[in-house]
């Protein structure tokens, strides 16, 4: 029978009672007494020289409260870039200014140039539409390639060209991988388009800045992953507030996928705009505005090449990525092509030698960073891809010869990352052909002939490397961050528990999961114990949510910070019982002396700690609340193996997904329904990319793709139902839960499958056709069919 | 400005306000009904859906002006009399249906609307349906699969958990 309590069990979400009756608290749902409203005039060129601003007749309009610009800003700090990437010869990136309010240039469309504050936000508006620009409009770099030609325009006039960096890992091996590619008997060469994405949580972005003059402390509500990453970054980069001096709440937060860590313009500005007009100041992003503003996703362009021996081993692999900025660095952009993606490159296979270079390039247009996955889907999908095609070419079956290649070993280290620690490949593509039906496919093929659809089959793997830590060395790697993370548990008095987590939960499910944990050590019911995220006056100095590391890290320091609570808690058991603390047992919330019949409540001991009359106080202190921060001593190494069948449809060109199944060792699990959840939201991303998404900027650097009517999110009817499997657990061998991270699982896991079967479906119609871009659109499929 | 009266949540309410206001603001500012979302500016996410005489619609799409005197139904006034989730609000917990819960409230709007006219419908009839409600993390599977519950047929052959 399942569990229906602690660790492994599919607990039902106590969070989901509020948000299915109305009663979340969502960042826009809060108003404060008082509060003015702020629209941002924003340019409408992706690139211009900004002659003048003049907001006189702006000024004068009803309701106005203060008109702001660059100039405002002078003495301000820009918005930072948390991670300094070193290039291939040992300088630095460059890392242009990034201001709150543009200065000089503009340098994208959507990019800050005046904020109007208002009494209402009608009135904010019509008098942002008042303000008068000159703005010189400047040729705009917007290709990646053109943008790093000689004489192209340059997005910042103070460095000498578009190159950020160029980068390469590992750099030693570059020789030896040219000369491994040059000996191979077989070369599998790709090229290939990984395109632009928006995040499009379904919540917009919103900020409310507010400042109290009693005590001189600025209180930012907003929509934040990770709130003490944005107290840091603006308190002490950008505003200058000490810690002490400013409070970060992200309440619940309506999905991030990555576009909600970053620390963004609009928050430093309501944070400064509110002690500057000594009123809170409002902003809420427009669906307009997040497509303008929001840090988008992907936007690789590569070529792959992979090297075989005569026997089909994989020898080499060598990659060339331009990964595109955008104008500024977003605050984690640099990581997300390097570390976030090359070192992913080996893939499931023991391929002795790879070289993988990027040039990230400033452009013309909104700034990239971080999305489900960041740099994983991008090294998932051209490694993928290019052994399908490699399969195709060389007649071998692509499973046979992944199966071929695998790790089959662990611990495991490639020559790009640091150590995989788990993992069983063979069994989890054992799993997918049964869950999947693969011995079934030829006679679903035939079915879907006999309907004049080609049916295709695609299969590729993934790992993932989760938790990004340690601090040391990512530090080394150019991290401006520890990624550790904490946790405090507070017993109260009559045994309830408050855990205040650096985690911050936007759709994960913490206030269910985490419980579920500290029940299982202590052996009381879940509803004891309540969760406390999101606000950096209440939680312990945490790194926040994203790259899947919730509970691998953040759990981790719950768990011991846990341990420490039971410790004590044998302490005063002992001495309330007059037995030695070696004898205590804690069982089923019951501390009893081993071989007696003597035991008391986890209430009672948590009762004496606190009203500490019969209690050891020469020897601890009373009390019963423990902090513990976790730095891991390793990523931790999620993989899987997914399928996909496609039906094309030959006169349209148009693809449905017919079958989609995963398999994925996320180690341990605490929760499964969540698990599950979590990889069918992947999936429902990965298909979106692979079919649907496409961010797209015309030559001048318009948006053309700026509304969900030009932006194809997925709907219900673009998906199917999913098989997943999480049985093939091999745990993780560095954390204390054995746990892995499943997070960004499906959206790294997905594109390649969908795409692998629609080449699988033309090329059973006779079509010779070897990769088409994603999205997999009908217009393109269309014309790689009838090309 | 023109005085508004409508019935919301089974509550008469009377509010001055200007001829312009969106009923997504009127229910989300005046009244401050915060359940009822805007995830855009183009009708087309859905997270604002709800009951005006018994029709789902868009709020976003109405003046509040155009609701005088109608019944307006919320998410905020789905739940049982005893203050416990109905059965399409129980469905999406019992399933799953739901993970940062924004765009969950025009869901379970839509959702009812659907059974109320379709009470058994078919996968692809719910998928058909959702057209207008986009979710961004759940992948749609446990939606479906929670209305698909909520409707009394049998999810047990369903794929996973």
């Amino acid at each position: 029978m399942p569990k229906d309590h602690g660790i492994g069990a599919s607990q039902k979400r106590r969070e989901d009672v509020r948000f299915l009756t109305g009663a979340g608290q969502y960042t826009d749902d809060i108003n404060v007494h008082g509060q003015a409203y702020v629209c941002f005039l924003r340019s409408d060129v992706a690139h211009g020289r900004i002659n003048k601003v003049d907001t006189a007749e702006a000024e004068a309009m009803p309701g106005v409260v203060r008109i702001f610009t660059g100039a405002d800003f002078e003495g301000v700090g820009g918005l930072p870039c948390g991670w300094q990437v070193t290039d291939r010869f040992g300088q630095p990136m460059k890392e242009p200014a990034h201001p709150v309010l543009a200065r000089g240039k503009v340098r994208h469309v959507g990019d800050p140039i005046a904020a109007v504050v208002a009494d209402s936000l009608e009135e904010a508006r019509n008098a942002a539409e008042a303000i008068v620009l000159d703005i010189e409009e400047l040729p705009a770099a917007v290709n990646m390639k053109a943008a790093l030609e000689a004489g192209a325009p340059r997005v910042h006039d103070d460095l000498s060209d578009n190159l950020c960096y160029d980068w390469g890992f590992v750099e030693d091996n570059r020789d030896a991988v040219d000369a491994a590619i040059k000996a191979a008997a077989h070369v599998t060469t790709l090229e290939l388009v990984n395109q632009r994405l928006v995040a499009n949580p379904m919540e917009p972005r919103v900020a409310v800045g507010d400042f109290n003059r009693a005590t001189g402390d600025s209180t930012l509500y907003t929509t934040s992953q990770n709130p003490h990453v944005i107290r840091l970054l603006m308190g002490a980069f950008v505003l200058g507030i000490p810690e002490h001096k400013l409070r970060v709440v992200a309440p619940d937060v309506g999905g991030g996928f990555g576009s909600k860590i970053f620390h963004y313009a609009e928050e430093a500005f309501c944070t400064f705009a509110a002690k500057a007009i000594n009123r809170p100041v409002k902003w809420t992003s427009s669906r307009a505005e997040a497509f303008l503003s929001d840090a988008q996703g992907r936007d690789h362009v590569t070529k792959i090449e992979l090297a075989l021996d005569k026997d089909n081993n994989f020898t080499a692999i060598r990659t060339s990525t331009l990964a595109n900025m955008g104008a500024y660095l977003s605050t984690f952009a640099s990581s997300v092509p390097t570390w976030l993606h090359g070192t992913l490159m080996a893939g499931n296979y023991k391929t002795p030698l790879i070289y993988v270079n990027v040039k990230a390039v400033f452009t013309n247009t909104v700034p990239v960073d971080a999305y489900r996955g960041a740099g994983r889907p991008e090294a998932t999908f051209q490694l993928e891809r290019v052994i399908d095609k490699a399969a195709r070419e060389l007649g071998v079956d692509p499973i046979a010869l992944r199966r071929q290649n695998f790790i089959t070993q662990f611990p495991y280290a490639t020559p790009v990352a640091v150590e995989y620690d788990t993992g069983n490949y063979v069994a989890t593509m054992d799993r997918l052909e049964e869950i999947a039906d693969l011995s079934g496919f030829a006679a679903r093929r035939k079915a879907s002939e006999a309907k004049g659809m080609l049916r295709g089959l695609g299969v590729n793997c993934y790992i993932e490397a989760c938790g990004i830590a340690p601090s040391n060395l990512v530090g080394q790697l150019g991290a401006r961050a520890g990624l550790y993370d904490a946790a405090t548990v507070r017993v109260n008095a009559t045994g309830s528990i408050s855990v205040m987590v650096g985690a911050h939960s936007h759709g994960q499910g913490h206030e269910t999961v985490f419980p579920q944990v500290i029940a299982e050590m202590l052996g009381i019911d879940e509803s004891m114990v309540e969760i406390v995220h999101g606000d950096s006056s209440k939680i312990p100095f945490g790194m926040g949510t994203y790259g899947s590391r919730s509970l691998a890290v953040c759990g981790s320091a719950m768990v011991r910070a846990t341990e420490k609570i039971i410790n004590k808690s044998k302490k005063i058991a002992a001495h309330m019982m007059e037995a030695a603390e070696a004898d205590i047992e804690l069982k089923d919330g019951k501390f009893s002396v081993a071989g007696t019949d003597k035991s008391v409540a986890w209430g009672d001991v948590t009762l004496a700690a606190y009203v500490p009359h019969n209690y050891p106080l020469e020897d601890i202190e009373p009390g019963l609340e423990e902090t513990a921060f976790y730095d891991p001593s390793n990523f931790t190494y999620p993989s899987g193996a997914y399928a996909c069948e496609v039906e094309v449809d030959p006169g349209t060109g148009k693809v449905t997904i017919e079958k989609f199944a995963a398999v994925d060792d996320f180690g341990n699990v605490v929760n499964p329904m969540i698990v599950e959840g979590q990889v069918h939201g992947g999936i429902g991303q990965g298909i979106g990319q692979a079919l649907l998404e496409n961010c797209v900027y015309d030559e001048n650097g318009q948006l053309l793709s700026a509304s969900f009517m030009d932006y194809a999110m997925p709907r219900a009817s673009d998906v199917p139902f999913y098989q997943v499997d999480h049985s093939c657990a091999t745990p993780c061998t560095h954390n204390p839960l054995g746990v892995k991270g499943c997070g960004e699982a499906g959206a790294i896991g997905s594109p390649p499958s969908v795409v692998n079967a629609v080449i699988d479906a033309l090329q059973s119609g006779g079509h010779n056709v070897t990769h088409i871009d994603m999205p997999v659109s009908p217009h393109r499929v269309w014309q790689a069919m009838n090309g | 400005m023109v005085d508004v009266t409508m019935k919301v949540n089974g509550k008469t309410v009377t509010k001055s306000v200007k001829g312009n206001m969106l009923m997504t603001e009127f229910l989300r500012e005046e009244l401050r009904l915060t359940g009822t979302h805007v995830g855009c500016d183009t009708s087309q996410c859905g997270a604002c859906v709800i009951h005006v005489n018994g029709n789902a619609v868009k709020a976003c799409t109405m003046f509040a002006g155009e609701c005088a005197g109608a019944e307006v139904t919320t998410i905020e006034g789905m739940a049982n009399k005893d203050g416990s989730l109905n059965v399409i609000q129980q469905a999406f917990q019992d399933h799953h249906g739901l993970q940062c819960g924004f765009c969950t409230p025009g869901m379970v709007m839509s959702a009812s609307a659907l059974l109320k006219e379709n009470p058994k419908p078919s996968e692809a009839e719910i998928r058909h349906y959702l057209e207008g409600n986009i979710c961004r993390c759940t992948g749609y599977h446990n939606i479906v699969k929670a209305i698909l519950a909520a409707s009394g047929q049998d999810v047990s052959a369903i794929a996973a958990e």
